[in-house]
């Protein structure tokens, strides 16, 4: 297949002691467009994010997948190298990037912090780091397996603007792997719902509200 | 706190006397509290030395002991001694920690290499170097280079364990993310592996440097010539219990200078670390 610079999956299977923890995902992300997964734990969600990150080559499965080639991860931790500077952690892997590096730092909001320990920063500001060291590589394709998910609620709030305006910015195509409905309406174009690991819903954010409690419904949580 | 109620009054309130409780804790620290233990032991043995209630022929008095070392300074035989030993304990510390960096190295890094070294190095392991002294000095004789080489295999070892377990204990998210951003299996090692491990080698440093000290005063009572041992040897057969102070403090010294050293490396070489624990 001709190289995308978004997303397309035909019947992903992804099987762990023969149990099918993907059953058949057919997905497509265009590129520049965000896109949450949502799911309640133990629907897939992570298998299919580590899946299209390439980081499964020891997994039984079967399926076409088309990922661009420039894919860059957000972890739930920042995982950060706690013996490299922040600048470090950034431009880690890439050759001659400093200057970018310090840029995409200040994209964030950290300028000034590059020789600091990782250790010295908030989980916020790690986070942070973390964005920077992902975009700082240009990725067609932005995954995100609940980057917010151990921030407090207050700085959950400043990052979803933060991470709206950078992909604004930046245009990757963006899955972001969450079980927060509000934060998938807040920040996604559209919505996929994963259960047992099949997709069972798709939304498209037009109207917040009514699509919230449409996405509950499907998650099966009566309100 | 007690409440009376009295008739037609509203409830007046008072408050019982603070109880003060005992402390349970050990108290306040004392000012310069670690000094005081060795001036009074210092105390204890001038005192002895001076009504003559410690026989010199048992432990010579402390200002013999500082006239001796000034004697031992002035004819250069503590200086020449006190090189010969350091040098022994420089070299095999050396080599110990370069051959189990080195070992380390393969048997953390490939599975094919710890299955051949980590086996045999366990064994080694439980078999204290200073029991192998019989087979090097029929192998080696009683040269610098058995000398050495019962250093070298006391240092090797901690280096080696805690190296290598330094390796094996990187976070595997760690390398996940190396995965993610594409790193080839050379930067992984020098970005991730390297830096990872490094607390484990200075750790097994430190361990280290207390094991060639400790080779060194064996092997320097075992037909030397020279070195602050063989220094102390020589005073035993004449009875001189100054100079064998002499060389026990020399040794106190160099095990602490060498211990702060140690420290020094850790505290540059893991800045990073020193905010967490601050």
């Amino acid at each position: 297949m001709a190289p995308y610079a978004g997303i397309v999956t035909r019947n992903l299977v992804r099987r762990y002691d023969d149990r099918a923890v993907l059953d058949g995902v057919d997905l497509e992300i265009a590129a520049g467009e965000f896109v949450a997964l949502l799911g309640r734990s133990g629907s897939g969600k992570s298998t299919l994010l580590r899946a299209l990150a390439g980081l499964d080559p020891e997994v039984d499965g079967s399926g076409e997948l088309v990922v661009p080639e420039n894919v860059s991860v957000v972890f739930q931790d920042s995982r950060l190298l706690p013996w490299a500077t922040v600048l470090d952690n950034v431009v880690l892997g890439l050759r001659g990037a400093e200057e970018k590096g310090r840029q995409s730092l200040a994209e964030v909001g950290l300028a000034g912090r590059e020789k600091a320990w990782p250790n010295e920063l908030s989980g916020g500001e790690q986070q942070r780091v973390a964005l920077a060291r992902s975009l700082v590589r240009e990725p067609e394709l932005l995954l995100a397996d609940e980057p917010f998910g151990a921030l407090d609620a207050l700085t959950r709030l400043k990052m979803h603007a933060l991470l709206r305006t950078l992909c604004e910015v930046h245009r990757p195509a963006v899955l972001l792997v969450t079980h927060d409905v509000d934060e998938a309406v807040a920040l996604a174009d559209r919505i996929l719902v994963l259960e047992d690991g099949r997709l069972i819903a798709e939304e498209v954010v037009d109207e917040p509200a009514a699509v919230r409690a449409r996405l509950l419904d499907a998650l099966g949580v009566s309100v | 706190m007690t409440v009376t109620t009295l008739p037609g009054l509203r409830p007046v309130t008072r408050t019982a006397p603070v109880v003060r409780r005992r402390r349970l804790g050990p108290g306040r620290p004392i000012k310069f509290g670690a000094a005081i233990g060795p001036v009074v032991l210092l105390a204890v043995w001038s005192i002895g030395s001076a009504t003559g209630w410690i026989d010199p022929r048992v432990l010579s008095a402390p200002w013999t002991v500082v006239t001796t070392a000034g004697e031992l300074i002035s004819d250069g035989r503590l200086q020449s001694n006190l090189w010969t030993s350091s040098q022994r304990a420089l070299v095999g510390l050396g080599l110990g920690i370069v051959l189990g960096v080195v070992l380390a190295l393969i048997s953390g890094l490939s599975r094919l290499g710890e299955a051949i070294l980590d086996g045999p190095i366990q064994i080694k392991r439980a078999i204290p170097s200073l029991a192998l002294l019989p087979l090097l000095i029929l192998w080696l004789g009683i040269g610098e280079s058995m000398k050495v080489v019962t250093i070298l295999l006391g240092v090797f070892v901690p280096i080696y364990i805690h190296t290598h377990n330094g390796l094996r204990t990187i976070d595997s998210r760690y390398v996940e993310l190396a995965q993610t951003v594409g790193l080839s299996q050379r930067e992984f090692i020098r970005r991730v592996v390297l830096p990872g491990a490094l607390p484990g080698f200075l750790l097994g440093l430190r361990f280290a440097v207390t094991g060639a000290w400790l080779s060194l005063v064996v092997v320097e009572q075992i037909n030397a010539t020279s070195g602050i041992g063989y220094m102390m040897e020589l005073a035993r057969t004449y009875g001189q219990t100054d100079i064998i102070i002499v060389g026990l403090v020399l040794y106190g010294i160099l095990g602490l200078l060498s211990d702060g050293v140690v420290r020094l490396i850790q505290r540059r070489a893991l800045t990073w670390r020193r905010t967490l624990a601050s």
